[in-house]
């Protein structure tokens, strides 16, 4: 494949003090795709997240995002590589205290030389784009989960960034508001060319929308298998990787207790 | 290394066709990057008159997103002020989806976005009266329940969470020992210095100790021991309760059948009003030490003699005056406290709020009831 690579992991090793949670992992994220990074729950994909954007720095190996390195370098020089990156987090983290216009604004009034008449209209299109319009001057407490969601997604979208991650984007929604987002997803990445990467762990999202995922399991605290979706759910062999795509309970589970050894 | 300068940029001209009709050719890229630079060159080229109709070329674009779309957008409210029209041309397919999914067509008018409209006088006295209204009844509900919170404690002592109470003492009364104690050792120290000053002209030296020990232990003391109380411990009840609230953690106490006022308010409320007076003895000694200090060093007094005069001025009705305030103090702080964090409702801005609230009425309702305590100890003392 021909395609420009926009993230870039190398030998990825986190650790909080002793415990190793991500053990020298690697991986590519090619543009204009739509990449998912699956795993069980204390599987390591927040952590991955957090070193991802540079939250938290790597105990060792490297971290390319569209080029630049993020491992190793200062704080300005993150700050500048982030502003390529937006993040829906799986709260929507909007503030409280400023409207929908007012916290899809914040970005684009701080890094643009547009004018406020210029900037209005802006959030208003960045409003539509995600089916907002009309809820611009309520307070995040005022609408829904998916609503604050889609509010979310505009904010992480203010400036265009060429990669946009997802943090859990279905968590808490119901089925018809998370495949309304999933829509959404693949619509924007349509549109606009952004590379996407969903952190999940819900089933029909990925089968929706993701063309390519890394599956990680706390066992070998790295990547078990890596593919499309529903290639890995006929084809994997790896029983961790059928368990989750089965839905199966794993073999410590409550249930089957006596069956253990 | 020109080339991939001209795929980031953007650039414009205009032409002017055969019949007069003027066309602008935009090519590259409309994103981000280049919309405000474009936006205000064209508005420069564009200078009126302007022609009554112009079309915008979209055939060479290769990439246009939404800060592109502005583009379009200020150009054309640009024309429709002059009542002028614009015509797009020559958009291919990925353009023309980008432009429908921004609905592009019903962006003509101004945006007006953020621009609350602010209601009038009357809708805004309104408003707040109803909402002190309602607040009103929020404290008498929580004051209620509070003091049959605290009834059911009495009749059930075995129902206190003790475990809770000793914690919150730890916290309201030993950790604010060393502040409360620093804090009144300076000012008796600074109040016997100041009053030293008077006093040395009338050879009074000894009326220094008079002076320290009975502002310290029947005002001053109670009065800084509740101030620093309500900055250290109310300020935390509501900070603690009102991030319990927005979490939903207090919706959660009420679903497993616990009583939240009983839970949260009850062991913090009386954690206060049995360790605040004893803070408040701690305040009085302490003070009384650093008026000994400057009476030693200064006044050329013996402590021995200090001590004397001090005990002789003190009756044991000043003490327990004292504890009796500084009671009714810590059970207006904790209440306070609690209450305004119980009211919190939102996010993260109405706690810093209810916290500031908490602070602030607490010190008014201290001094007030201190107020109120020496209009009683005048007429019946």
């Amino acid at each position: 494949m021909d395609r420009k690579t926009v993230i870039q992991v190398k030998n990825l090793v986190a650790r909080y003090g002793d415990d190793i949670i991500l053990d020298r992992i690697s991986f590519d994220v090619f543009e204009g795709e739509i990449f998912a990074v699956l795993g069980g729950s204390g599987s390591g994909k927040s952590t991955l997240l957090k070193n991802l954007l540079g939250l938290h720095r790597p105990a060792s190996g490297k971290i390319f995002i569209d080029g630049d390195d993020i491992s190793e370098c200062d704080e300005d020089a993150l700050q500048q590589i982030l502003r390529k990156v937006g993040v829906l987090y799986q709260s929507a983290a909007l503030f409280g205290s400023m409207t929908v216009a007012e916290n899809v604004a914040l970005p684009i009034l701080e890094y643009t030389d547009l004018s406020r008449e210029s900037v209005d209209h802006l959030v208003k299109m960045k409003l539509n784009l995600v089916n907002l319009d009309g809820y611009q001057n309520h307070l995040p407490s005022e609408i829904s989960g998916g609503m604050k969601k889609r509010a979310g997604l505009a904010r992480a979208m203010a400036l265009n960034p060429k990669i946009l991650f997802f943090d859990e984007p279905s968590a808490g929604l119901d089925p018809v508001t998370s495949a309304e987002l999933d829509k959404l997803i693949i619509h924007l990445n349509q549109s606009l060319g952004t590379t996407m990467i969903l952190i999940t762990h819900e089933l029909e999202s990925i089968f929706a929308v993701a063309s390519r995922v890394i599956m990680l399991h706390k066992s070998t605290r790295g990547i078990i298998a890596d593919g499309d979706p529903k290639y890995l759910r006929d084809q994997s062999r790896n029983p961790f990787v059928k368990q989750f795509f089965n839905r199966l309970p794993g073999e410590n589970s409550l249930l089957n207790g006596k069956d253990g050894p | 290394m020109r080339n991939a300068k001209d795929l980031q940029s953007c650039r414009y001209e205009v032409s002017n066709g055969d019949d007069g009709a003027k066309t602008l050719h935009i090519q590259g890229r409309m994103d981000a990057a280049t919309a405000a630079e474009t936006i205000a060159g064209i508005k420069s080229i564009l200078k009126p008159p302007l022609p009554a109709a112009l079309t915008v070329d979209l055939e060479k674009v290769t990439y246009l997103d939404d800060f592109g779309a502005l583009v379009l957008v200020e150009l054309n409210n640009l024309m429709a002020r002059q009542k002028s029209r614009l015509y797009l041309k020559g958009a291919d397919q990925r353009v023309k989806e980008i432009l429908t999914i921004l609905k592009y067509d019903t962006l003509g008018e101004p945006a007006e976005l953020s621009h609350k409209p602010s209601p009038n006088l009357f809708v805004r006295l309104g408003e707040a009266v109803f909402g002190q209204v309602a607040d009103l009844d929020f404290i008498f509900s929580f004051v209620g329940s509070v003091c049959l919170s605290l009834i059911h404690a009495c009749l059930h002592p075995r129902s206190l969470r003790l475990d809770d109470i000793l914690s919150s003492m730890k916290k309201v009364g030993v950790d604010a020992l060393p502040i409360v104690g620093l804090i009144s050792f300076l000012l008796g120290l600074i109040m016997a210095f100041m009053s030293s000053v008077q006093l040395q002209q009338f050879g009074a030296n000894i009326y220094v100790a008079s002076l320290v020990s009975l502002s310290m232990v029947r005002e001053l003391g109670p009065i800084m021991t509740a101030i620093i109380v309500a900055g250290r411990s109310g300020s935390a009840f509501a900070a603690e309760i009102g991030t319990m609230k927005i979490s939903d953690e207090v919706d959660a106490l009420f679903t497993m059948g616990f009583d939240p006022t009983r839970f949260l308010a009850v062991p913090k409320i009386l954690a206060s009003v049995i360790t605040v007076p004893i803070l408040t003895l701690f305040s009085d000694l302490f003070a009384i030490m650093g008026g000994l200090v400057v009476g030693v060093l200064m006044l050329d007094l013996t402590a021995n003699a200090y001590m004397a005069q001090t005990l002789r001025t003190l009756t044991l009705f000043d003490v327990f005056w004292g504890f009796l305030k500084t009671a009714v103090f810590a059970l207006l702080i904790a209440g306070i406290g609690c209450l305004r964090g119980f009211q919190v409702r939102g996010g993260a801005a109405e706690v810093g709020q209810a916290t500031t609230s908490a602070v602030v009425s607490s010190i008014f309702l201290i001094i007030l009831a201190d107020a109120v305590f020496a209009v009683i100890l005048r007429y019946w003392g």
